[in-house]
């Protein structure tokens, strides 16, 4: 029964069966621990190039719908499930998971213990994998030859894949109060939406563009988006937001962006051992002591202590959140500047809505900025 | 926000005795309550009636208060301990409505006592629907359209605009009582008037339909510092219509998008926060429209509940222990994961499993009582499985419940079950329905057929429909081979499945014995709360198969302390509850404390045994010889097994222990053997014989002719019963040849491999109950016990007393010459009950059980030893001499002698009548007899018998009456002795009514009283009375045999709708009168059980 097999650049192998479509993919392996949410999960820029591991293992149950993608298509480059459903329920259903995978050539596997897979990724740490299956499959050997051989997150500028190649507008619903130029390292659909519903009309440019391309739609406010791949490789969105603090335009960062953010007022970034994926995520503002639970999914992060003040280029700043679980750094504020980033996801999709009030946030800095 | 520093003193109420809709579940919370608060330096002072829970240990409170949960004897315990605040969210309905109660009796302002949790506010908005659903409805949400009637003539009003069907719901009452679905206006008439008489406040919610809807669960939790998260969602898989506790229920929720579930989370958070539960859980209740997605709130409880336990065992977040500390004010951020040991609890907990729950009914106990599944809870307990994936879980689930059927395909299909009446079966819940879902889905129907009539989602059909795919594959391949067999393992079917599908495996040994030598064996996984992202090193696991051979098992290895299993009970049951699991938690304390390391099995999610703490490990597991075996084998591979508990559990571990011994299993304790000896009628008789002990005469029939013979040498009546039973499964009081061969006929289908016993019945003895410890050669007495009501009661449902009051020295001598010899005679090493009649003066025994009895909490309570912590030890080798040394058992004496001061303990059991209902919708019949109907128990207890039988009482039923009407019928060989608790009745100033006969010797012997009609005399009658309320109690026994004589049925059933007392034994009336006169006498104060053990142990 064994058509597919997962392979770790560590050499272990997992057996199990071919699931979407068949071939081979590469990527670096990671877990997430969301248990809903799978076509938003699949649908992010920033699991690009990127073999998601799904601990919940009944995936699929819900099909796949016309409304919930996060963005034009699916970007993870290959799949893990254990029990994924055979036919789908729910009345927003369009067609199954797994033709959906098929469709968009999306190499999968089901069938294998999730839950040794993700132990061990968590003890060794994400690292590259490989999904083969049909005629991708071959022996072991060399099998792992091809992971060893395929490119690391570290150093990867992935986001230059997955930004829009035009810019575009989201208008905003109801009168419109602010623009805003949102960099697109990988944005997500709901991003825009969750602005736009808050009377920002979100102009979405491509990670290429200029300053000057910003100033052109008279921003309000700058907005940085979400996105895969090594921070460390971003110049020139770490030049564009320089510009920005410069001119106290008002920034707001989610993810990828706060640690551009980050790295523009003189943080470092480093790669997680298996990063944060999932919906589940408890975050503390270090000013007011209260919990939010958020949805996350990065694989690196700021360095520095939580509540730590520091100086920059920009004025004092203070690493603002932090993830009580490990410590972790989730966000930054600039106290001289009208700016701010979270390590989350405020936008949620997938996952809860205890962060939306931060969009509220940005539009406070908007508007004292006027 | 750090702890508050103003609570000093803390009184946790309690859930009573175990009902219906409020079980095990209650002392989950408050034991971990209690020992929360004790670790934070709080002083904790306990109420509770029920002596069964471990939270009503001594240890477990400074003050342990065993009284009835009434406003009128938890303002006493108030009064005496003047406590800062009062933690009600944690003791079920029962205590939130004695909160409330305290508050409207002023007692909260008087004694300046601070309701933490959730303030009387926040429980009046969570509890009256109409605040409620005006508030849902004001943060932008749906309710279903409803009105709240107060009347009949509202109701129909209301029903004209709604339209039929429509849902009734009383105020104010727990477990959905009273509350039902109508869909004529017939149904509607009854149904309602039924609802405004269950109502505390006469009042019931007339609701639109969402019958069928696709129904959700949220557990929140809710800081000081307004943090909320939520830790599960439960999806039903019974849709709308069944009462979540008789759902089959799944965790997490299968089949919402995120979108749709975050709505829900969103929904649930505003409700929580305006409700304003300021710390602590709720649950919170939703339906979805399957075809337009539409969500209405339905309900939410502001405290712990039923599903908040259910919660806690699936995702391993403790909501009880952090509901406590939450109280007294700390914030989720400040406390710490226990399972992760680093993380906190401000998270939301993420499976990588699935969760199963499936209800366990108990209607063979009520004949004639309506099977249909409504929105009144009929389940009597549950058990919870997990699997990775939803069929292993369903798997696990169904054979957990030790019904019948242990899984598809264990059971012939029904006769004549066609498509079409499977279908039409379909259409109403009932116990068994996923079972009808697959016959449905063999006999030819679609998914979308079993959804039409069903309206199941899809999704959980499919799966169902997939597992008869297997079974095709299973029945069709040439040879099990192991990729096959891992698939089949993998889906949850049993070992007994797939033999039921491969005949040439020769049952399960055979299925087991080739699956062993293929290597598929389970691997354990752990519920960690994380889905695996932290280390975790609490042992709580579960069983899985995997398809890769090289999946890791996460038991780990520890080979310096010898281990003991302990097999717990699984479901609660009539018969089988929380007792037992209270002696397995004993076990558990007393054998770790002994160096030990304990390892508890068991599928109920409710106990306090199943708590990861509890053990050392904890196996979620079915109680089958299967998936202990694979326990067994785990636990070997990772270490020593010094024994496995049997005795402990019920009837459930001890029917394993003859086969895991034949599998090598070291189970310790009195052998299987010996425990064989004791249910052996035959051998049992010559073990008596050898003793020189008299039994009733009895004899074993296979067939009626057989039994007839023995009926006919013995003479009538007799009391026949299967052999091996719990609870008195099957059990009859037989007066002539007519019903003994009804009776035959009916036994025979319950268990054809065993033949069955007749007995002798002895009318009018006095029964005793004793519980005694064995270490294979001295005996120690636990307790020696006297029922109040006759033999032929059931002892779980007959209310006995502790010292025994009516026998003399040389009884008790005599009991325990007897009990020692039994005990030395099947070769007892552990514990034991013994059941005497004493009739005439010869004391007869009736059974022994070499195993912990329903009575060991009782009795421990009662006399401040532990049996089942002394039994633990004595199954592993210590010798009751030396537990007299090291403290474990009293240096000297036993619990046959107590000192001439030690107060009188009497239990009580409670029943669960008023629940059930005929199709027709009359009342069952509430008449006691030998088999076993109570799901409960209290205890009162006290200096004297009459103050403890009034507490008894109180606690059970609501207070005997001290002034008023009662009605007495008695029958005829009762009337000799009726007539002195009557006569004092009317001394004390009662009423007397009765009916014809026995007014007229009342009248003979001076006493005034008053005639009535009999029911069939016509208007105006004995019925008509008590339905007006117009009578405060019956004395009414059973005329001459068996079969109710329709009066006295009426009158029963009308004493249960009304809910006063109803005594049907004349032993129960004198009792009675002794406790009115007690609470006439009044000043019947409390005590903490604290003092009262200290006066028996003499240390006072």
């Amino acid at each position: 029964m064994t058509n597919a097999a997962l392979v770790l650049e560590d050499g272990r192998v997992f057996c199990g069966e071919a699931y979407g479509a068949t071939g081979v993919s590469l990527g670096e392996v990671v877990f997430s621990t969301a248990m809903t949410g799978y076509q938003e999960t699949l649908t992010d820029p920033s699991y690009h190039r990127q073999i998601v591991v799904q601990t919940a293992p009944q995936i699929g149950n819900t099909g796949w719908n016309d409304e919930d993608d996060e963005s034009s298509r699916i970007w993870v480059a290959g799949y893990v499930v254990r029990d994924p459903a055979r036919t789908p329920s729910n009345w927003r259903s369009k067609r199954g998971l797994d033709e959906e995978l098929t469709n968009q050539g999306i190499v999968g596997i089901a069938g294998l213990d999730t839950r040794t897979l993700t132990r061990h990724i968590r003890e060794q740490g994400a690292m590259r994998a490989g999904v083969f299956s049909g005629s991708g499959l071959t022996d072991d050997a060399s099998m792992v030859e091809q992971v060893k051989a395929s490119a690391q997150m570290v150093g990867a500028n992935l986001a230059v894949d997955v930004t829009t190649s035009k810019p575009y507008v989201v208008e905003a619903i109801g009168a419109k109060k602010f623009t805003v130029a949102a960099l697109d390292l990988g944005i997500k659909s709901n991003t825009p939406r969750m602005m736009a519903a808050r009377g920002i009309e979100v102009h979405v440019l491509p990670l290429t563009s200029s300053f000057e391309d910003i100033l052109k739609v008279s921003p309000d406010g700058l907005f940085l988006s979400n996105g895969p791949g090594d921070p460390a490789t971003q110049d020139h969105a770490i030049a564009l937001t320089k510009e920005a603090l410069g001119r106290k335009l008002p920034l707001f960062g989610i993810c990828f962006g706060n640690q551009i953010l980050g790295r523009a007022v003189g943080r470092g970034t480093y790669k997680m051992r298996y990063g944060h994926r999932g919906i589940n995520i408890p975050v503390i503002d270090v000013a007011t002591g209260k919990v939010a639970i958020t949805s996350q999914n990065h694989g690196f992060a700021l360095e520095g202590t939580p509540g730590e003040e520091f100086s920059s280029e920009f004025g004092r700043a203070v690493l603002s959140h932090y993830c009580p679980n490990d410590g972790t750094v989730e966000g930054v504020r600039l106290l001289d500047a009208p700016a701010f980033s979270v390590q989350y996801h405020p936008e949620a999709a997938a996952g809860p809505h205890d962060a939306a009030p931060l969009f509220d946030e940005f539009v406070t800095l908007m508007n004292e900025a006027r | 926000m750090p702890k508050r520093t103003d609570l000093k003193h803390i009184l946790v109420i309690g859930s009573g005795p175990i009902v219906i809709g409020q079980a095990c579940e209650f002392d989950y919370s408050g034991t971990q309550a209690c020992r929360v608060l004790r670790e934070e330096g709080i002083r904790v002072s306990l109420v509770n009636s029920n002596p069964a829970t471990i939270m009503t240990d001594p240890e477990f409170a400074d003050a342990t208060y065993i009284e009835p949960i009434t406003a009128e004897f938890v303002e006493k315990v108030i009064a005496q301990e003047r406590p800062d605040a009062i933690l009600a969210t944690l003791g079920g309905q029962t205590a939130l409505n004695t909160a409330i109660a305290l508050h409207e009796r002023g007692v909260l302002e008087k004694y300046n006592v601070e309701l933490i949790g959730a303030d009387i506010d926040a429980i009046q908005r969570g509890e009256d629907r109409q605040i409620f659903k005006d508030l849902v409805r004001g943060i932008g949400s749906e309710v279903p359209r409803s009105a709240v009637c107060k009347s009949m003539d509202e109701v129909r009003k209301t029903v004209a605009d709604l339209g039929l069907p429509v849902v009734i719901r009383p105020s104010f009452t727990m477990g959905g009582l009273g509350s039902g679905m109508a869909y004529t206006a017939e149904e509607l008439e009854r149904l309602a008037a039924i609802g405004l008489e269950e109502s505390p406040v006469t009042e019931v919610l007339i609701e639109e339909s969402v019958l069928g809807w696709k129904e959700y669960e949220l557990e929140l939790m809710r800081d000081r510092n307004d943090n909320v998260v939520v830790i599960c969602s439960i999806e039903n898989i019974d849709p709308m219509g069944v009462h979540t506790g008789d759902s089959v229920t799944v965790a997490p929720a299968m089949t919402l998008t995120d979108r749709e579930y975050q709505h829900m989370r969103d929904v649930g958070i505003q409700v929580i926060r305006e409700v304003g539960v300021d710390t602590g859980g709720c649950n919170i209740q939703f339906a979805i429209h399957p075809d337009t997605g539409r969500m209405v709130v339905i309900e939410m409880n502001p405290r712990v509940s039923r599903s908040s336990a259910l919660a806690s065992k699936a995702t391993g977040f403790p909501i009880a222990k952090i509901a406590a500390k939450l109280a007294i004010g700390y914030t989720l951020d400040e406390i710490t994961n226990d399972i992760t040991g680093e993380t906190p609890a401000s998270f939301e907990p993420s499976l990588d499993y699935v969760v199963v729950k499936a209800p366990r009914f108990a209607f063979e106990k009520f004949p004639g009582a309506d099977p249909t599944l409504t929105t009144t809870m009929k389940s009597v307990g549950e058990a919870m499985s997990i699997g990775r994936n939803f069929v292993e879980a369903l798997g696990k689930a169904l054979r957990s419940l030790e019904t019948k059927s242990v899984g598809f395909w264990t059971q012939p299909d029904p006769e004549g079950a066609t498509l079409e009446s499977t279908l039409k079966q379909l259409e109403r819940g009932h116990d068994g329905r996923l079972y009808t879902v697959e016959r449905a889905l063999r006999l030819g129907a679609s998914i979308e057929d079993v959804y039409n009539a069903s309206k199941i989602d899809p999704w959980f059909i499919e799966q169902i429909a997939w597992l008869g795919t297997l079974r095709q594959e299973l029945l069709d391949a040439p040879v099990l081979d192991e990729p096959l067999l891992r698939k089949a393992k993998r889906a949850g079917l049993s070992d007994r499945q797939i033999a039921a599908l491969r005949s040439e495996l020769a049952g399960e040994d055979g299925v087991r014995t080739l699956r062993h030598r293929l290597g598929v064996r389970p691997v354990y996984k752990t519920v960690d709360t994380c889905a695996a992202e932290f280390k975790s090193e609490t042992p709580y696991h579960y069983s899985a198969y995997e398809l890769d051979p090289n999946a890791e098992t996460e038991v780990a290895e520890q080979r310096e302390k010898p281990k003991v299993l302990i097999l717990g009970s699984g479901p609660n049951r009539i018969g089988q509850g929380i007792e037992f699991d209270y002696s397995c938690v004993h076990a558990a304390m007393a054998l770790r404390a002994a160096g030990y390391e304990t390892v508890m099995v068991n599928c109920n999610p409710e106990t306090v045994s199943t708590d990861y703490d509890t053990s050392d490990r904890l196996y979620f597991e079915p109680l089958t010889f299967e998936d202990v075996l694979e326990v067994v084998h785990s636990e070997q591979r990772s270490g020593t097994v010094a024994g496995v508990i049997v005795q402990l559990g019920g009837q459930t571990p001890l029917g394993l222990a003859q086969r895991l011994a034949d599998a090598g299993v070291p189970v310790v304790g009195t052998t299987p053997e010996a425990i064989h000896l004791a249910e052996d009628r035959g051998q049992f008789g010559k073990v008596l014989g050898e003793a020189g002990l008299p039994a009733p005469k009895f004899g074993t029939a296979t067939s009626f002719d057989e039994a007839k013979e023995i009926a006919d040498e013995i003479g009538y009546p007799v009391l026949v019963r299967p052999s091996y039973v719990l609870g008195g499964r099957g059990m009859e009081i037989v007066y002539d040849e007519e019903s003994l061969s009804g009776y035959i006929a009916r036994a025979t289908e319950v268990t054809p491999e065993h033949p069955v016993l007749v007995d002798r019945f002895l009318d009018d003895a006095i029964e005793i109950d004793v519980d005694a410890l064995c270490d294979g050669e001295e005996v120690f007495i636990g307790g020696v016990m006297e029922h109040i009501e006759e033999a032929g009661i059931h002892s779980g449902d007959s209310s006995c007393a502790l010292p025994p009051i009516t026998l003399g020295a040389s009884d008790i001598e005599n009991v325990r010459r007897s009990t020692e010899a039994i005990a030395r005679g099947i070769g007892v090493k552990g514990l034991l009950n013994v059941q005497y009649a004493l009739k005439d003066d010869v004391l007869y025994v009736l059974e022994a059980n070499p195993r912990a009895s329903r009575t060991v909490p009782f009795v421990s309570k009662a006399t401040a030893v532990s049996m089942a912590k002394a039994a633990s030890r004595v199954m592993l080798g210590a010798t009751i001499a030396e537990l007299r040394v090291e403290g474990l058992l009293p240096a000297t004496g036993d619990g046959a002698r107590l000192p001439e001061h030690a107060p009188v303990a009497v239990k009580e059991a409670v029943m669960q009548f008023h629940r059930f209902r005929t199709p027709e919708g009359h009342g069952v019949d509430s008449l006691l007899g030998p088999e076993m109907k109570s799901t409960g128990e209290v205890m009162g207890i006290d200096s004297s018998f009459g103050k403890a039988f009034a507490k008894s009482q109180t606690a059970s039923y609501g207070s005997l009456p001290t002034s008023g009407k009662v009605f007495v019928s008695f029958a005829n060989r009762d009337k000799r002795a009726m007539i002195f608790p009557v006569k004092r009745l009317a001394d004390l100033g009662f009423q007397i009514l009765a009916t014809s006969g026995t007014a007229e010797v009342l009248k003979r012997n001076g006493i005034a009283c008053t005639e009535v009609r009999k029911h069939f005399e016509g208007e105006g009658n004995v019925v008509d009375m008590i339905l007006a309320g117009e009578i405060d109690m019956i004395f009414n026994t059973p005329y001459g045999n068996s079969g109710p004589r329709i009066d006295g049925y009426e009158i029963r059933t009308a004493a249960v709708a009304k809910d006063i007392p109803c005594v049907t034994t004349i032993q129960g009336a004198a009792a009675a009168v002794h406790g009115i006169e007690a609470l006439i006498q009044g000043d019947i104060g409390v005590q903490p059980l604290q003092a009262l053990q200290a006066a028996l142990r003499g240390d006072a």
